[in-house]
């Protein structure tokens, strides 16, 4: 009965991102850092201090003036599932503070169980993971914005996107309190895919053939990142652009996306 | 007792095995691992009520909805207003940031006045009633002596209602000196002027963008905030689906070009030559739409004078003065090019041509913005649907007429200090100069809104040294920028988010729109809403003055303004002109000839190359360069914002510089090497980003960075463009045309 129930209820979050579409802007990472009370500093020039669970790469096709070419491309952590739900990351916390949810497919994060050894960031093959090097501070008064569904992180733990999971619980209550048993596809939105002024990030359960997601992720041109490894991630990318699809994983010169299955 | 080896170990290993065995280390690990989870100085975000407000985002001219909310009395989140008639829903990286703009640290929290030398930053809290009386004092002082004419007053706003409250103010106090911020919008509105009749103050330019299906962008940066950022980067959205094709002219691979089908890059500074270089393809191969040039257009075969002698006209001009051959010489671009772009362009179903570089902040060159627009007459999408038309200004109902005064009428006559013959076009580039030279008269007192010139306007030294000859400044901002803290007093507004107010127009819109700003937010501080503080000042200067602007408060003034349309305001948060059919297709055009002139006998789109500053000594171009994620104007980045500018802009706090490979080496250049960089105008430590996607011999640096007033998380950063480049005045509009300034650089 249980097992039954599961298999009915068992969600796969992810995201479809159309590179064609996303113009590099940015917002998605301010409206991340704007809904989950992620912390910055005077100074955040250095990249490698710099915490951003949303990051927007730059990438170039390495060729001279004027063919240069430069494609933008989002990345939320990847929330891989692996191998029955064995991630790159889940599969190294020794503290179990990192979970991968079978239910909605989301890898978790809980920061007061880690303890900042960093293992899943060795792990980790998309640097999605970002550690706390020091005490969020706000300058006086900021703190004011702070948003409560979210709670705030201390120095010395790991942190990452947890695609709004905040978002899915209030969506829940909704649905509960609505008498409905199931959430609908615009009540659970990620900050993000929200903000996009392009419209280029969709979101939804990969599982469920009604979300836009399904359709989008069987597209021809949709790939995911270093596919090779194994590590299953749930958020896939389009681009009609061939140096851009070969740009998602270390190709050698006579292999290419089309190559491998 | 003797203790021996055997004892000791059965004492030893009795005592460990007793304390494994209590309570002991079990208690004192979970204590230590709660004392190392304890962070009490980690803040708690407090729970309470979630509510949703809309407004509008005033940040930038292109004013989206927004949906703000709140937990209790706490701003919590900026979103987009779904269904508002400019964004739909979406939001920029500013607007999402604006929140730090309403908690910001360096907020002015009560009108202060300067006590020591200006520029030092010391301050002595006032009332608002001392703050009010001793503005009012001296302006009443200055107009007793007949100087009503030497106050100047600057804003940043766009033609919504506070600015017009402040030109009200000046005209019946007497002065003629109102400065608006001049931009692109001011060249469209001249070109409209020109070659469609429009008149100077009722209009702005509406583009059809949606129903484009060929965009020929001359530099706009569709991408980089240019018009109404979200509702441009909507509409390149929705072109991929209706395969519009977007052509990108500009030196360096900016996010625009990038995302656009072609990217061109020309000779920085000839996109009007290669503007009429594409006419000449398109008249000497009868490409163009002869039924609009035929019918409702003049000027085009020839023009006549006033002596009644028949001049050349548009299409001679251009046929005998910039064949592709030619274009290609002052362009770089191969002539084939040229011809292809034409025919394509031509070919389209409904092409336009676009002006205005990167986000449009800067007014540009007169010969640009007139090919460019001819351009678009040449295909006949003046008026028409996927085209470019004048739109009239939305009707405001008259505000009474300002009671006639002796002194306001002889001071408004007086000539405007920066030589423009209206404030609709007012040259605030050369108010600098004025200022330094003293002519036609010194300038004895500046009111600056909403702006902030000292670090926005070009060439900043001579800037700051206009400043200090300016007896009496009074900044109303909000923040301690880099004008507020030059000022004698200040005066501060309230934050967006706290004032009640319209924003019409959006820049780059179809359709003119009405949004209506709601204050969501009860004040933080003991700050004033600037209406109310114009209001309060015309009151101080008393006599016809406080007879002109008679309002009990700001709102009430501005219920009078917006007329009926307050109700649709309130109830939505916009307005929308119900009647308005746009675009109308109207072929009627308010010129003498009463058609579109391509010409006249007073002008006839041409290329003069805007001059260049500096000599051979130095041997690179530096060109200004806008990203979507610096805001450059008169509001800071946020801290949100600045975080997420790439390393490759700014790292380790300074900026760098955009150089090609090639130019690098042949200056024996290395990334991220340490350069000074010189400019005839002044010079900044920088480092080098190579990067593949800019003309060699080309250098770029993006503007709105370097500001060295505000706090810690916005000032120190990077260097201000407008420390390196001088404004060029057009010779037709008098406008800063400057597009680049050479420049050199030398290891540090």
């Amino acid at each position: 009965m249980k097992s039954e129930q599961n298999q009915e209820n068992t969600k796969k979050f992810g995201m479809v991102i159309d590179l064609d579409v996303c113009t590099g802007c940015g917002s998605c990472m301010v409206a991340c850092m704007a809904e989950n009370n992620v912390p910055f500093r005077k100074d955040e020039s250095d990249k490698l201090k710099s915490i951003t669970w949303m990051r927007v790469y730059k990438l170039t096709n390495g060729k001279p003036y004027p063919e240069t070419d430069i494609c933008y491309l989002p990345r939320p952590c990847q929330h891989c599932e692996g191998h029955e739900g064995h991630s790159p990351c889940v599969s190294v916390c020794p503290a179990t503070a990192t979970d991968y949810d079978m239910q909605t497919g989301i890898v978790s994060q809980i920061y007061t169980r880690c303890f900042g050894c960093r293992y899943c960031m060795a792990a980790c093959p998309y640097h999605a993971r970002y550690f706390n090097w020091y005490d969020p501070v706000w300058p006086k008064g900021m703190e004011k914005y702070l948003n409560p569904d979210v709670s705030v992180r201390m120095r010395g733990v790991v942190e990452k996107c947890s695609l709004c999971i905040h978002r899915y619980q209030a969506a829940k209550n909704k649905a509960f309190m609505e008498g409905k048993t199931e959430i609908e596809e615009g009540d659970y939105q990620t900050a993000c895919t929200q903000a996009c002024p392009a419209g280029a990030i969709t979101f939804g359960d990969l599982n469920n053939p009604s979300h836009a997601v399904y359709k989008l992720k069987q597209q021809p041109h949709a790939f995911r990142l270093l596919e090779r490894l194994g590590a299953n991630p749930k958020i896939y990318y389009v681009s009609s652009r061939e140096w851009v699809r070969r740009a998602g994983d270390n190709y050698l010169k006579n292999e290419g996306p089309a190559k491998i299955g | 007792m003797k203790i021996d080896r055997r004892s000791f170990l059965s004492l030893g290993i009795g005592a460990a095995a007793g304390t494994a065995l209590s309570p002991l280390p079990w208690k004192l690990m979970d204590d230590v691992s709660i004392w190392t989870q304890n962070w009490p100085w980690t803040p708690v975000p407090a729970a309470g009520e979630s509510t949703y407000v809309n407004s509008v985002c005033t940040l930038c001219p292109g004013s989206c909805g927004i949906t703000v909310r709140k937990v209790d009395d706490r701003g919590v989140k900026i979103e987009g207003m779904k269904g508002h008639p400019v964004n739909q829903g979406g939001i920029c990286m500013l607007g999402l940031a604006g929140l730090q703009l309403l908690y910001a640290p360096d907020r002015i929290k009560t009108p202060l006045k300067r006590s020591g030398k200006r520029g030092d930053g010391n301050w002595i809290s006032i009332t608002w009633d001392q703050a009010i009386s001793e503005v009012a004092g001296k302006l009443k002082e200055l107009r007793a002596n007949g100087q009503a004419h030497t106050v100047a007053g600057i804003t940043g706003s766009g033609p919504n209602t506070v600015s017009r409250l402040f030109k009200r103010l000046l005209t019946a106090f007497g002065s003629p000196n109102f400065f608006t911020t001049p931009s692109m919008d001011s060249s469209y509105r001249l070109a409209l002027q020109m070659m469609n009749g429009a008149p100077p103050d009722a209009i702005t330019p509406g583009f059809d963008l949606e129903n484009a299906d060929f965009i020929l962008s001359f530099g706009s940066g569709l991408l980089d905030g240019w018009g109404s950022p979200v509702h441009m980067f909507r509409t390149n959205t929705a072109w991929r689906k209706t395969q519009a094709r977007v052509i990108q002219i500009e030196p360096r691979l900016s996010r625009t070009a990038a995302k656009a089908d072609r990217w061109i890059a020309i000779t920085p500074g000839s996109e009007a030559a290669l503007a009429l270089g594409i006419a000449h393809v398109l008249i000497s191969e009868s490409l163009y739409r002869k039924e609009f040039v035929d019918n409702y257009t003049s000027g085009f075969e020839g023009v006549v004078n006033a002596t009644g002698e028949l001049q050349k006209g548009f299409k001679q001009h251009v046929l005998e003065k910039f064949s592709p051959k030619t274009v290609s010489e002052l362009t770089g671009l191969d002539p084939a090019a040229i011809i292809l772009l034409a025919r394509e362009f031509a070919k389209a179903k409904a092409p336009i041509a676009l002006f205005g570089k990167g986000q449009g902040k800067q007014p540009g060159s007169m010969d640009e913005a007139l090919s460019i627009h001819a351009l678009n007459a040449l295909v006949g999408v003046i008026n028409q649907k996927g085209g470019i038309y004048a739109l009239p200004a939305p009707d405001y109902p008259g505000w009474p007429a300002i009671p006639p005064d002796p002194i306001a009428d002889s001071g408004v006559k007086q000539p405007r200090i920066d030589g423009a013959s209206s404030d609709a076009f007012s040259r605030l580039n050369q108010l600098p100069s004025a200022v330094l030279s003293g002519k036609p008269y010194p300038l004895n007192a500046l009111l600056v809104m909403e702006a902030n010139p000292l670090y926005t306007m070009p060439d900043s030294k001579s800037v700051q040294e206009a400043f200090d000859k300016i007896p009496f400044v009074v900044s109303f901002s909000s923040f301690m920028d880099e004008t507020a803290r030059n000022a004698d007093l200040i005066l501060p507004n309230h934050v967006y988010l706290e004032r009640h107010e319209d924003a019409p127009l959006p820049e780059g819109f179809s359709r003119p729109v009405i949004s209506l700003s709601k204050a969501v937010f009860k004040p933080l501080y003991k700050t004033q809403h600037v209406g109310d503080t114009l209001i309060l000042l015309a009151k101080g200067l008393g006599s016809s003055i406080a007879e002109a602007l008679s309002w009990k408060d700001f709102d009430t003034c501005l219920k009078q303004a917006m007329g009926d349309k307050m109700d649709t305001l309130q109830k939505t948060g916009y307005w929308t002109d119900p009647n308005a059919v746009f675009p109308d297709g109207k072929m009627t055009f308010a010129t003498p000839s009463g058609k579109f002139e391509f010409a006249s006998s007073a002008f006839c789109p041409g290329f003069t190359p805007v001059k260049i500053e500096g000599d051979a000594t130095y041997p690179l171009v530096l060109i200004p360069c806008d990203t979507m994620r610096l805001a450059s104007g008169d509001t800071a980045n946020p801290p949100f914002d600045t975080k997420i500018v790439e390393e490759t802009i700014l790292l380790h706090q300074a900026s760098l510089i955009e150089i090609n490979p090639k130019t690098a080496l042949s200056q024996g250049l290395s990334e991220n090497d340490r350069v000074l960089l010189q400019t005839p105008r002044g010079q900044a430590n920088v480092l080098v980003h190579l990067e593949e996607g800019i003309m060699p011999g080309v250098i770029a640096l993006p503007r709105g960075l370097g500001h060295t007033a505000y706090d810690d998380y916005i000032a120190g950063k990077g260097v201000n463009l407008n420390r390196l480049m001088g404004p060029v005045a057009d010779p037709l509009s008098g406008l800063d045309a400057a597009w680049g300034i050479k420049a050199k650089l030398s290891k540090a």
